[in-house]
Order: C-alpha cells, then sequence, then structure tokens
C-alpha cells in the first residue's frame, strides 16, 4: 500500500514538473510570430516574404490547378459526366444563396463573393495541414476588407451616379452626413477586425492546448473540428455574406420619400376613380 | 507586467456584453421560428447578422488585449 502511495506520489510529481518545465511564453511567441520566408533585395530595395504571403500562394495554385482540372470538357448537351453534375449544383446552391440576399441586380458580383468565399474559408482551415492559416495576420485580412469595400463603392457609383452617391451621404436627414462619412472606413476595419480576431483567437487556443503534453493526442482533433473546421467555415460565411449586404445597399434605388409617395398612390387612385 | 497583464484581462471582459446580447438574440429567433417555422430562413439570416454585430464587440476588446500585451510591454 505505501509502495503504490510513494508511487503515485512521484508519477504526479514528474507530470507536474513536466508541464511547470514549459516555456509556454515561448512556445506560444513562437507560433504568434509571422517569419520572414525568402528576401530578395533589388539595389538597397530589400523585399521580404512572409509566411502568410507564401500560404495563400499555395491556396491560390491549388485553386487555380483544381479549377483547370474539374472544367475541363464541360457538355451543354448531350450526356455530362458526374463532375460536371455536381459543379452545376455546387453553383447553383451558392448562387440561389446569393441571389436571395442581394436581389437580382447585383448578379455580376456573384462570382467574385464566391471566390472571395472559397480563399477566406480554405486560409482559415489550412490549420489543420499543420500550415499557420494567412488569414492570422492582419496585412491579409486588411486587404480583403478594403478589395471588397473597393467593389461596394464602384456598385454604389455606377448604380447611383457621381450626384446619387453624394446624395446618399444625407440619406436618413442631413444631420447624419458625418456618420455616413465615418461608416466608409469603420465598415472595412469590423470586416477585417472581425476575421482577424476570430482566427488568432482560435489559432492561440488551439496551440495552448497543443503545448501541453498530456492534451498532444487525441484533444486537439476534438477541439480543432470546433475551432478551425466549424469558426473557420462561419467567419468566411459572414464576411461575404456582409459584403454581399453591403452590395445590396449600395445597389438600391434612391427611396423617394414617402410623402411624395402617397401623393402619387391618391393621384393614381384618383385617376383610377375618374377612368372608372 | 502585473499591471499590464490586469489591463489585458480587463479589456477582454467586453466577452461579456457579446455573450449575454447573443444569448437573448438566439433565445428570441427560436421563439420567432416556433411560432412560425415557415419564416425559418429569414429569421436565421437575421440572426446572424445580428449576432455577427454584437460579437464584434468581443472581437474589439479581444484585439484591445492583444494590443496592450504587445505595445506595452
Amino acid at each position: 500500500m505505501y509502495n503504490f502511495g510513494k508511487l503515485l506520489w512521484e508519477v504526479s510529481i514528474t507530470l507536474g514538473s513536466m508541464i511547470m518545465k514549459l516555456d509556454l511564453q515561448h512556445e506560444l511567441t513562437e507560433q504568434l510570430e509571422i517569419n520572414e520566408v525568402f528576401s530578395f533585395s533589388i539595389g538597397n530595395v530589400k523585399i521580404g516574404f512572409d509566411e502568410t504571403t507564401v500560404v495563400s500562394w499555395i491556396i491560390i495554385a491549388v485553386f487555380t490547378v483544381l479549377a483547370m482540372i474539374l472544367t475541363r470538357n464541360l457538355k451543354v448537351t448531350g450526356e455530362i459526366s458526374r463532375r460536371q453534375l455536381m459543379l452545376e449544383m455546387l453553383y447553383e446552391k451558392t448562387e440561389n444563396f446569393f441571389r436571395e440576399t442581394m436581389g437580382d441586380k447585383a448578379e455580376k458580383q456573384i462570382p467574385w463573393l464566391m471566390s472571395t468565399a472559397m480563399f477566406i474559408g480554405v486560409s482559415n482551415i489550412i490549420g489543420i495541414f499543420g500550415f499557420k492559416p494567412p488569414t492570422k495576420s492582419m496585412q491579409v485580412t486588411a486587404v480583403m476588407a478594403i478589395t471588397s469595400m473597393v467593389l461596394v463603392e464602384y456598385c454604389a457609383f455606377k448604380s447611383k451616379g457621381f450626384v446619387g452617391r453624394m446624395r446618399a451621404f444625407t440619406k436618413p436627414i442631413w444631420i447624419v452626413t458625418p456618420i455616413n462619412i465615418l461608416e466608409l472606413f469603420t465598415k472595412p476595419l469590423s470586416l477585417s477586425m472581425r476575421l482577424f480576431g476570430n482566427i488568432i483567437a482560435a489559432f492561440t487556443i488551439m496551440e495552448l492546448i497543443k503545448a501541453i503534453p498530456i492534451f498532444k493526442v487525441g484533444v486537439p482533433v476534438a477541439l480543432g473540428l470546433y475551432f478551425d473546421i466549424f469558426d473557420g467555415i462561419l467567419q468566411a460565411y459572414i464576411f461575404v455574406f456582409l459584403t454581399a449586404l453591403y452590395i445590396k445597399e449600395a445597389l438600391e434605388d434612391e427611396e423617394e420619400e414617402p410623402e411624395k409617395k402617397m401623393r402619387k398612390k391618391l393621384k393614381n387612385k384618383k385617376e383610377k376613380k375618374l377612368s372608372a | 507586467m502585473g499591471l499590464i497583464a490586469v489591463g489585458a484581462g480587463i479589456a477582454v471582459l467586453a466577452g461579456f456584453g457579446a455573450g449575454i446580447g447573443i444569448g437573448i438574440a438566439t433565445g428570441k429567433a427560436v421563439e420567432a421560428q416556433a411560432r412560425q417555422p415557415e419564416m425559418a430562413g429569414t429569421i436565421q439570416k437575421t440572426l446572424i447578422l445580428g449576432a455577427v454585430l454584437a460579437e464584434a464587440t468581443a472581437i474589439y476588446g479581444l484585439i484591445g488585449a492583444i494590443l496592450i500585451m504587445l505595445l506595452l510591454k
């Protein structure tokens, strides 16, 4: 009995010292840092490439190859292959989703939104394969957010014209103009920060768990299902969904003022009565 | 270092509000879906939009904490 107790004590002490000896802070900062993979210099200017850039290049290359392989030999008539059937189904489903959120006017923006969703989704869940997710660095998310805001403003200028867009700043009442102008900057800020914050939080938690020796087997798989896959796909969905909402808002026609609408309705009714 | 850690911890407390807000929103959405199951799609979309906007506050707290840890060393 005495021996058993002693054994238990020793085992627990060794386990405890294993955990305590860990340099958690060192390991975490090492994982959170974004290292430079390679760099070259032209004259005095040094151009460095981060890990995140290289990983996103890999993602882009994989997507390009996949697109080239999957879209070969597509047919309009005759028997279509199973591959084409699946592609068409996937495309139609996602297209329907965007059409429902944005309306028919934003047809041209749908492919862009789809490819953004694919890129962000894969960047978020690539942590499973041992890469550092590119969306973990703020530069990538900031660029994605700025690109989508440029698209939104392009849509707004195209559908409303210059004067209409300027008038949209004073939309509900003229007092809110500064807030509307501020919104130009807060929208991309919140878009990029949301993505960055979510991914870096998930990444940090996963690294913390992996740093503890007892949790090295099995536990990261279970938690990775939630933090890597579910959260990553949800964030990609949210990013694209919000962009779609902004585009819809940008494409909306200038609303007539309620009073004018009422007057028009009354006029129409009177005319109908007269004609009847 | 100690005070900096405390400050970062306080910044993360922003998560409280987001949690309560998303909880209330989800509860109401469940009620609405039980009352009108045919509107489930629209309700879910609105719920996600609201939850995302509420969650943003928590994320700002987190980023504030990260910035405090990194910049005030």
